[in-house]
C-alpha cells in the first residue's frame, strides 16, 4: 500500500499541481494582506495620531463603571465581563485591537475561504485524479498489475487526503507569514468570543464564552480540512464516474457556486438544508452568525457532511472495482 | 513433447445491453508458441483481450492464467501475465525510469537490477531518464514492452504490437517478440487485422468474426493451398480452354483467370498454353490476403 501512495505522489508531483496551488494560495493571500492593510491606514488616519493605548485605557474604565451598577441585566453584565476580558489583554499584550496581527489575518482568510476558495483548489487535485487516468489511457496499464481494483483506488484516495491537508497546510502557513511580515506575528492568545446560538428566540448568549487565538485557529483549521475532505471526497467521486476532467471540475464548480448563491436565497425552502453546498460554512457556527436556514447547527451540518462524505466513497469503491474499462 | 499450456480461456461471453459480443471463446497458450488472434476492426479481439488482463469482467466463461482462474484469484492471475493493450499509454509526465518505477512498486519482489535489465533488453538505456513525452512512438513502444516484462511474466498479451510502427520498427518488434518466445519461452498472444504479420510472427492463428472463433490452426496449414495465381492470356477462350483442362479455375470479371499456385504445376502449365499458341502476357502470384480468407471462411458474410 505504501508503495502504491508513492506512486501517486510521484505522479501529483510531477504534475506540479501543489506548486500551481501554492502560487495561487501566495498570491492571493498577497493581494488580501495589501488590501487589509489599505483598510487599516484609513481607520487610522480617521482615527488622528491619538496613542491607542489612552483610548482603550479609557474604554476599560468606563467598562468597569458600568460593570459595578446594580441595576444591570445578568445578561448584559455578562456580556460586559467578555469585553472587559478582552480588551485588558489587548492592553497587557501591546495589542491594538483595530491593528489584527497575522493571526487574526490567518482566521479571516480561513473563515472566508471556507466554501469556495479552499474547496477550489481541492477540486484542482481531486477531479483528475481517476479521471485523467482514463484520458491518458494509463488506466489499462495501472488495472492489469497484480494488485486488486480497490487498493488502487485507495492509495489515490490517501494520497487525496494527503494532498488536501498540505493544501491547507500551505494556506496556513503562506497567510501567517505574509500578513505577518506586514501586521507582525503576534496575537495567538488573544481572546475570542465564541458560544453564540441562534435559536428561535433569537441569539442565545448563554454558552458565550472566550477563547484564546490559537484554540480557535486550531478548530477552525479542523472544521476546514473537514469541509475539504467533503469537497475532495465529491470531486473524487465525479473523478470516476466521468471520465473526462472537464466535465467533473464543471459539475462540482456548479455545485459549489450555487451553494454560494442558495445560502443568500432559501431561507425558506427548509429541505434545502440537506444539501452539501449550503453547509460549507462550518467556521459561520463559531463566529456566531445567523444559518442560512433555521434549524441548522454546527452538528447538524457536520452530520450533512458526513453522510455525503460516506455516499461519495461508497460509490466511488463500488463503481470503481466493479466497472469495465473500455 | 506436449508443451505446458500458459493460458487455458473457455466458453468465454460477454454480453453487453443485449448484444452478445463474444459468443463463446474457446482456444489454448501454450509454452513458447505466439499465437495470433486474427480478425477485421470490430470482430471482438480488444473486447477478448480486454477480458483476458481483467478490465472487463465476462458474462460467463473462465479465464486461466498458470493454472489460476482470473476471476477468483485475481492477483495469482496477474502475476503471471504482462500486456499491452493497444497503445502502450505510459505517464508522459514522468521519465521512461520513474514509469517503470511506477510499474515495479506494483509488483512483489522487482528490483532496481530488474529495471535496469529490462531496459537494457529494450535498447532504452541511453534516454530512460527522459520524459516519456520526448520519446518517440518506437520508443514507447518499446517502453511499453519493457513494462510488460518486468515482472518475469509466463504470458504476455500485446494488442495491436506494430500499430504506428515505421516499416524498420514493425521488424524490429517482430523479431524481438520471436526472441522472447523461442529464447525466453514466454507464451505471446499478439492480436492484429494485419494477415501478412500474423503470418510472419505466429505459430498458431485463431480467426475471429463476429465474436466466434471461425478457425484455429497453424499459420502452414490455413495458408496452404491458398496462395493463387492470376493469369491473363491471349486469346482468352483458348486459354482458358487449356487451362481448365489441367486445373480448376475461376474466370474473374476483369477477364483474368484465377488458379491454384503450386510451384511445380505452374511452368508446366505455362509450357502448355505456350504450346498451344497461347501467350501469356502476365502471370502473378496473388498472396492470401484477410478479406479473401475471410469471405471464403465466412461464406461470403460482410465484415462488420
Amino acid at each position: 500500500m505504501n508503495k502504491l501512495i508513492q506512486n501517486e505522489m510521484m505522479k501529483l508531483i510531477a504534475k506540479k499541481r501543489l506548486i500551481v496551488i501554492a502560487l495561487i494560495i501566495g498570491v492571493l493571500v498577497m493581494l488580501f494582506t495589501y488590501a487589509q492593510y489599505k483598510q487599516v491606514q484609513t481607520q487610522r488616519e480617521k482615527l488622528g495620531t491619538s496613542d491607542w493605548r489612552t483610548i482603550l485605557q479609557q474604554q476599560i474604565v468606563d467598562t468597569t463603571n458600568r460593570l459595578s451598577s446594580s441595576r444591570m441585566q445578568d445578561e448584559w453584565k455578562k456580556q460586559l465581563q467578555i469585553s472587559l476580558k478582552q480588551q485588558q489583554y489587548y492592553l497587557d499584550h501591546d495589542i491594538n485591537p483595530a491593528e489584527p496581527g497575522a493571526p487574526t489575518f490567518m482566521r479571516v482568510f480561513l473563515e472566508s475561504s471556507i466554501d469556495l476558495f479552499i474547496p477550489l483548489m481541492v477540486m484542482v487535485i481531486a477531479s483528475d485524479l481517476v479521471s485523467s487516468e482514463h484520458s491518458l489511457g494509463s488506466i489499462k496499464l495501472l488495472l492489469t498489475r497484480p494488485v486488486k481494483r480497490w487498493k488502487v483506488l485507495l492509495s489515490k484516495y490517501i494520497t487525496l487526503c494527503l494532498a488536501i491537508s498540505l493544501i491547507i497546510a500551505i494556506s496556513g502557513i503562506l497567510s501567517y507569514l505574509i500578513s505577518g511580515a506586514v501586521f507582525g506575528f503576534k496575537g495567538w492568545g488573544a481572546p475570542i468570543l465564541t458560544g453564540f446560538n441562534v435559536t428561535e428566540s433569537g441569539l442565545n448568549t448563554s454558552a458565550v464564552k472566550l477563547m484564546s487565538m490559537w484554540r480557535f485557529l486550531l478548530m477552525d483549521f479542523g472544521l476546514v480540512w473537514f469541509v475539504a475532505i467533503v469537497v475532495g471526497s465529491l470531486s473524487f467521486m465525479l473523478s470516476v464516474l466521468i471520465r473526462s476532467t472537464a466535465a467533473g471540475m464543471g459539475v462540482m464548480l456548479a455545485a459549489l457556486i450555487s451553494g454560494a448563491i442558495l445560502t443568500n436565497m432559501v431561507s425558506s425552502w427548509e429541505s434545502a438544508k440537506y444539501l452539501f453546498m449550503v453547509n460549507l460554512r462550518l467556521t459561520d457556527y463559531m463566529k456566531g452568525t445567523a444559518p442560512p436556514i433555521e434549524g441548522m447547527n454546527l452538528s447538524f451540518s457536520i452530520i450533512v457532511l458526513f453522510v455525503w462524505w460516506a455516499a461519495a466513497l461508497f460509490v466511488s469503491f463500488f463503481v470503481f472495482t466493479k466497472k469495465d474499462v473500455y | 513433447m506436449e508443451k505446458k499450456i500458459t493460458l487455458a480461456v473457455k466458453n468465454l461471453k460477454k454480453v453487453i445491453g443485449k448484444k452478445e459480443i463474444i459468443k463463446g471463446l474457446t482456444f489454448d497458450l501454450r509454452e513458447g508458441e505466439v499465437f495470433g488472434f486474427l480478425g477485421p476492426n470490430g470482430a471482438g479481439k480488444t473486447t477478448t483481450i480486454r477480458m483476458l488482463v481483467g478490465l472487463i469482467k465476462p458474462t460467463s466463461g473462465s479465464i486461466h492464467i498458470c493454472g489460476y482462474n482470473l476471476d477468483e484469484h485475481f492477483q495469482e492471475a496477474m502475476m503471471s501475465l504482462g500486456c499491452i493493450v493497444e497503445n502502450p499509454e505510459l505517464y508522459p509526465y514522468l521519465s521512461g525510469y520513474n514509469n517503470l518505477l511506477h510499474f515495479a512498486r506494483m509488483l512483489d519482489g522487482i528490483s532496481g537490477e530488474r529495471i535496469k535489465e529490462v531496459t537494457e533488453l529494450v535498447g532504452l538505456t541511453e534516454r530512460i531518464h527522459d520524459k516519456v513525452k520526448t520519446y518517440s512512438l518506437g520508443m514507447r513502444q518499446r517502453l511499453g514492452i519493457a513494462q510488460a516484462l518486468l515482472g518475469r511474466p509466463k504470458v504476455l498479451i500485446l494488442d495491436e504490437p506494430t500499430n504506428g510502427l515505421d516499416p524498420a520498427g514493425i521488424r524490429e518488434m517482430r523479431e524481438f517478440i520471436r526472441f522472447l518466445a523461442e529464447d525466453e519461452g514466454l507464451s505471446v498472444l499478439v492480436s492484429s487485422h494485419l494477415l501478412s504479420e500474423i503470418q510472419l510472427l505466429c505459430d498458431r492463428v485463431a480467426i475471429i468474426s463476429k465474436g466466434t472463433i471461425i478457425r484455429t490452426d497453424t499459420v502452414q496449414q490455413l495458408l496452404a493451398n491458398r496462395e493463387r495465381v492470376v493469369w491473363r492470356i491471349s486469346p482468352f477462350e483458348k486459354g482458358k480452354q487449356v487451362l481448365s483442362s489441367l486445373t480448376p479455375m475461376e474466370e474473374k470479371e476483369d477477364g483474368t483467370i484465377l488458379t491454384e499456385f503450386d510451384e511445380e504445376k505452374i511452368p508446366e502449365w505455362n509450357k502448355q498454353l505456350v504450346e498451344a499458341g497461347v501467350s501469356v502476357i502476365e502471370m502473378n502470384r496473388k498472396m492470401p490476403v484477410l478479406e479473401d480468407l475471410f469471405l471464403e471462411l465466412t461464406g461470403g458474410d460482410s465484415i462488420e
